[in-house]
């Protein structure tokens, strides 16, 4: 083998800090004094940094994290008891017509959610789920059940017959192999499914705009989106609630990095 | 196996197959409610003349395909076409090339290879709204970091949200930003399957890497590419969120794709025009649907289990 080349780690740092910067110009016109703001040319650090951006997030996009979050743990919850047992039937029971359900899934991803907000609202009007929480969780789910049924899917699939017959043979029915056997096996794809589910939810703009656009309870993206609308001068103050809003998805980076990929690529590449 | 099943062994068949349904008709039944549903209510929608009066007195008259000759007609029609034609197209040639260049540089593994890489993925797993806004600062035209370093290289200032030659663009390079991680962790999937020893055969041979890449990287990695350019056809489609922040289809239609249309129709003044909008987007499902079956196609004949 040749040596170790270095030089490569040079050229891929250099290429991460390019692809990063607008990351990196978040933060650093979160911590920009208002004075500063425009100012030319900006400042490349953040000289003189100030934290009154982030008291403004304090003050006042601790409603729209909170609600945030609540519909986000909504969402995961949903979908996972939506898209397990319809997996593991679809992957170890495999009753007629699974092949069907499986393809309506794929297509069912590939519907634009500004499409499906349309008839949501349509729908939301008459049963006066408008405005409300738990519409925009049943909204939010629509993303990510399609996706969760067929990562469950792939995954459970390459679960070992043995372990399942072996429980059957011990006189588990088929919901008890699923509780007590196949749920616990499937950890990894448990946690891939949830964390997409909750940084979709987390993340949506469409449902919460069409659906959620005069509510008491308004999720962080309107949070930021009024707060452009409003005042367009305090970009320390939106970039400050853009750089919280994005905690999730760091966190996400740092603790499941490998669950990410396989996220991704597993929903491009099998089925 | 199913030669070997007796009579007794089918009927347990049968029963499992009930067992089966039950497991899987929680996500039937939410399918029907939440998927089936309101697409048959956004079809109704296009062929009736819904106002919000509609909604509460329930008359709407059906009109048959007037809305769709309506959304034909309409001067925005041509601009909205034009312009999400060059969305999808440019995003996608930028999004796929830059990604597999990326994929290729990371593919031989190099110290702090793994944790660059992850670094990777941060413009894909941020909030379409965050990235939006923080490219419409970097953007602006007095104020923006992207207009002080064209000032400081002498080409002077773009107002790249307020005009209608620049506006396009402007949408086009944060979506390219952000779709370039989809594409290189795929991409570098797929280049991960393609055995070390071809390449190596090929050194032996006397073949230099750009030969290698033209005659073995490019032709193994055509069916993953396919597939690639197929769901960021699918999902460019999608965008809605980004274009809304950034321009909101303006300055003039001038970066109004049909997502952005079909929005601004439905919920974009006080005055909510349903039935167009709803014409407008069954179109774009019309359309995400043909690119979808044709990767559902392709996915299936590359792996037929």
């Amino acid at each position: 083998m040749r040596a170790r080349p270095w030089w490569k780690t040079v050229v891929g740092v250099i290429l991460t800090a390019i692809m990063l910067f607008p990351v990196y110009w978040m933060i650093n016109v979160s911590l920009t004094p208002a004075r500063n703001m425009r100012k030319n040319p900006p400042n490349l650090i953040p000289i003189d940094a100030t934290l009154a951006g982030y008291r403004r997030v304090l003050e006042q996009q601790m409603p729209f994290l909170g609600t945030s979050l609540v519909i986000g743990i909504g969402t995961v919850l949903l979908t996972l008891v939506l898209a397990a047992p319809a997996a593991y039937s679809l992957a170890k029971l495999r009753p007629r017509g699974g092949s069907a359900l499986s393809f309506v899934l794929l297509i069912a991803q590939m519907i634009p959610a500004i499409i499906m907000a349309m008839g949501f609202y349509a729908i939301y009007l008459n049963l006066g789920l408008l405005n409300s929480v738990p519409g925009l969780i049943l909204a939010d789910s629509t993303i990510a059940v399609p996706f969760g049924v067929l990562i469950f899917t792939a995954f459970m699939s390459g679960i070992p017959e043995e372990l399942i017959q072996a429980a059957k043979i011990d006189g588990a029915s088929v919901w008890r192999t699923f509780i007590s056997i196949v749920l616990p096996v499937s950890r990894n794809s448990i946690v891939t499914v949830s964390l997409f589910a909750f940084l979709w939810s987390w993340s949506d703009f469409i449902f919460a705009t069409t659906l959620d656009g005069g509510g008491d309870f308004q999720p962080i993206t309107l949070g930021i989106y009024r707060y452009i609308g409003n005042n367009n001068q305090e970009w320390n103050a939106i970039m400050a609630t853009a750089v919280v809003a994005s905690i999730p998805a760091a966190v996400l980076l740092v603790v499941a990095q490998r669950y990410v990929a396989a996220g991704v690529t597993a929903g491009a590449v099998k089925d | 196996m199913t030669a070997q099943l007796s009579v007794p062994a089918r009927r347990i068949r049968r029963r499992g197959t009930w067992t089966a349904w039950a497991f899987i008709a929680p996500v039937v039944i939410y399918l029907l409610v939440f998927y089936a549903y309101p697409l048959a209510r956004n079809v109704e929608l296009s062929v009736r003349a819904y106002t919000v009066r509609s909604f509460i007195d329930g008359t709407a008259p059906f009109v048959g395909f007037a809305n769709y000759r309506a959304v034909f007609a309409n001067p925005t029609f041509g601009p909205a076409l034009l312009n999400t034609g060059l969305f999808v197209g440019v995003s996608i040639l930028f999004q796929f090339t830059i990604g597999l260049a990326l994929a290729v540089f990371f593919v031989r593994h190099f110290p702090l290879s793994g944790t660059l890489r992850a670094l990777f993925l941060v413009p894909w797993l941020l909030p379409l709204l965050v990235s939006g806004s923080a490219w419409s600062w970097m953007l602006n035209s007095d104020s923006g970091i992207v207009n002080s370093f064209l000032e400081a290289a002498g080409i002077g200032q773009i107002n790249w949200l307020t005009s209608p030659q620049w506006s396009l663009i402007a949408v086009l390079i944060a979506n390219i930003w952000i779709g370039i991680p989809f594409n290189l962790v795929i991409l570098y999937s797929g280049l991960e399957g393609i055995p070390l020893d071809v390449y190596e055969a090929a050194s032996i041979d006397g073949a230099n890497g750009w030969q290698k890449f033209l005659r073995i990287t490019l032709p193994l990695l055509r069916p993953v590419s396919a597939i690639t350019v197929l769901l960021g056809l699918v999902y460019t489609l999608k965008v809605f969120d980004l274009i809304w922040i950034m321009t909101r289809g303006g300055p003039a239609d001038s970066s109004t794709t049909f997502a952005i249309w079909a929005y601004r129709l439905g919920f974009g003044s006080l005055l909510p025009d349903f039935s167009p909008a709803a014409a407008v987007g069954n179109l774009l499902i019309l359309v995400a649907l043909i690119f979808g079956l044709i990767y559902i196609r392709t996915q299936s004949r590359l792996d037929p289990a």
